[in-house]
């Protein structure tokens, strides 16, 4: 029987059958509760390849496309004022809205794919990285502007060339926010039937086996980490001006 | 053969099963859905959010008000807002079913783990945006640390406490979706036991948790503006 959302939902009270390879990984069979097995592990590394990779591509998309839609909003409302708490209170309920919902919801829509689980969890990032680019361009002092308009520029040459780069802190601080909280929920985009880590614990067998779950967490905690420092690098690359400040 | 579209089919589907029972056409004969099962599991998790949120911020907002009044433990408090983000719950919630066991109680440690970091982070950061000369000011008056930490730092953080509140409400109410796996009956119920309640009963269980979330948000939201002195009230409009 497919489900929904196509979970093997009738196997997942059990430890399912062909979940061990081979006698090796005996010892985890005899007591399949222990908290991790490392001859398990060892031995079923690779069935957590592409269900990795399928998250990390999730997250990727989902991210980038929430940052276009985000961004385009903040600098919107930059200008007309007005549109400022319309979009906070929108992208305030996009937030709300549990993920799992969401996914659920659109699949009468989108159907069991990609494309409703980059929705829902773009539709989930928009609120962060609005509020932080919003924020952002508020903070940067009038002084900044006042001298840029001294020297002549144009309202967009001190958006571009002021502004921006002066927000660029809390901008990538919002991004950052976003992407290590999209690439936890992206465990979910299972019930979106969008493949990705959440296979390797709601998938036949694994509900009740600690070792593939705390795998899972570990891939998640450990991708999370490195989107974080790639994010914070090209932060620290990008405001060289800060660092003078400090030497 | 139909002659509305298959989206409100589907819709329709859903809503009907809120409001009226009918019997499985999946397992045969059980009646499942309608007002009352619905009623009933929605309480369910509202009153397990209730309780995990209660619970965390229990522990983390005067965690949080001691470390950011003394101006100490930047680094915890930052960092484990930072991995908490990071930890899918998917994973909290079935590692702690298959190592410690279900039930109501786990489950209310389980999420509250998952509300304590954001309260934390911004409780700490709230606090410490305080300005320093406000809180020299209260000490000139002769207020207590204590007084000082409850009358001045608590009521000017407040926007922060509770966007960090509102956060793991979110978080929590969401998790609380996958209650079933931990063995507490929630509107999860209907999503993750497609075998019984069918299509209908999926959709209908993700209609009425996205109207809690949002009613949580709204009422927090309110609470908020209740919570705020009228001082910053004024100053913040």
């Amino acid at each position: 029987m497919t489900s929904l959302a196509g979970l093997p939902l009738a196997a997942a009270g059990e430890v399912g059958e062909g979940f061990f390879r081979n006698h090796e990984t005996a010892p985890c069979q005899a007591k399949p509760s222990h908290l991790f097995c490392w001859d398990w592990a060892r031995e079923n590394i690779d069935r957590f390849g592409t269900p990795t990779l399928q998250q990390f591509e999730l997250v990727a998309i989902s991210v980038v496309l929430g940052f276009a839609v985000a961004f385009t909003l903040a600098l919107i409302a930059h200008r007309r004022r007005w549109l400022r708490p319309p979009l906070l209170a929108g992208t305030g309920i996009l937030y709300a809205i549990p993920s799992i919902s969401f996914f659920l919801l659109l699949l009468p829509i989108t159907g069991r794919s990609r494309e409703t689980a980059i929705i829902a969890l773009s539709a989930y990032t928009l609120q962060i990285i609005y509020r932080n680019v919003t924020v952002g361009l508020d903070n940067v002092p009038d002084s900044a502007k006042d001298s840029a308009r001294g020297m002549g520029m144009t309202d967009r040459q001190i958006l571009w060339r002021v502004e921006l780069p002066l927000a660029l802190p809390e901008i990538i601080g919002g991004l950052r926010i976003a992407t290590v909280s999209t690439i936890a929920i992206a465990t979910l985009a299972v019930f979106a039937g969008a493949g990705g880590l959440g296979t390797q614990i709601l998938g036949e067998g694994h509900l009740r086996f600690p070792t593939a779950i705390v795998v899972v967490i570990a891939i998640v905690v450990v991708l999370a980490f490195i989107f974080d420092a790639i994010l914070l690098t090209i932060q620290y690359l990008s405001t060289p001006w800060r660092r003078a400040r400090v030497s | 053969m139909t002659l509305v579209h298959p989206l409100f089919a589907s819709f329709g589907g859903a809503i009907e099963f809120i409001f009226t029972p009918q019997t499985s056409n999946v397992t045969g004969g059980k009646t499942v859905g309608g007002i009352d099962q619905v009623i009933e599991l929605t309480i369910n998790q509202l009153e397990v959010t209730v309780l995990a949120l209660a619970l965390a911020i229990v522990i983390a907002l005067p965690a949080g008000l001691f470390f950011g009044h003394r101006g100490k433990g930047e680094l915890i408090a930052i960092g484990l807002g930072n991995t908490g983000r990071a930890i899918p719950e998917l994973g909290l919630i079935a590692l702690m079913a298959a190592v410690i066991g279900v039930g109501l109680f786990n489950l209310t440690i389980a999420l509250a783990i998952l509300g304590i970091p954001p309260i934390l982070t911004n409780t700490f950061v709230g606090v410490r945006e305080v300005d320093r000369a406000t809180v020299a000011a209260a000490r000139g008056m002769g207020m207590s640390e204590l007084e000082i930490a409850r009358k001045v730092e608590l009521p000017m953080a407040v926007t922060s406490v509770f966007t960090g509140i509102r956060t793991a409400a979110i978080g929590i109410v969401a998790t609380a979706t996958i209650a079933p796996l931990a063995g507490v009956a929630t509107l999860g119920e209907f999503i993750l036991g497609e075998n019984v309640y069918g299509t209908n009963g999926v959709l209908a269980g993700a209609i009425m948790v996205a109207l809690l979330a949002l009613a949580i948000e709204f009422s927090l939201a309110g609470l908020q503006r209740l919570l705020t002195s009228k001082g910053l009230r004024l100053q913040t409009t």
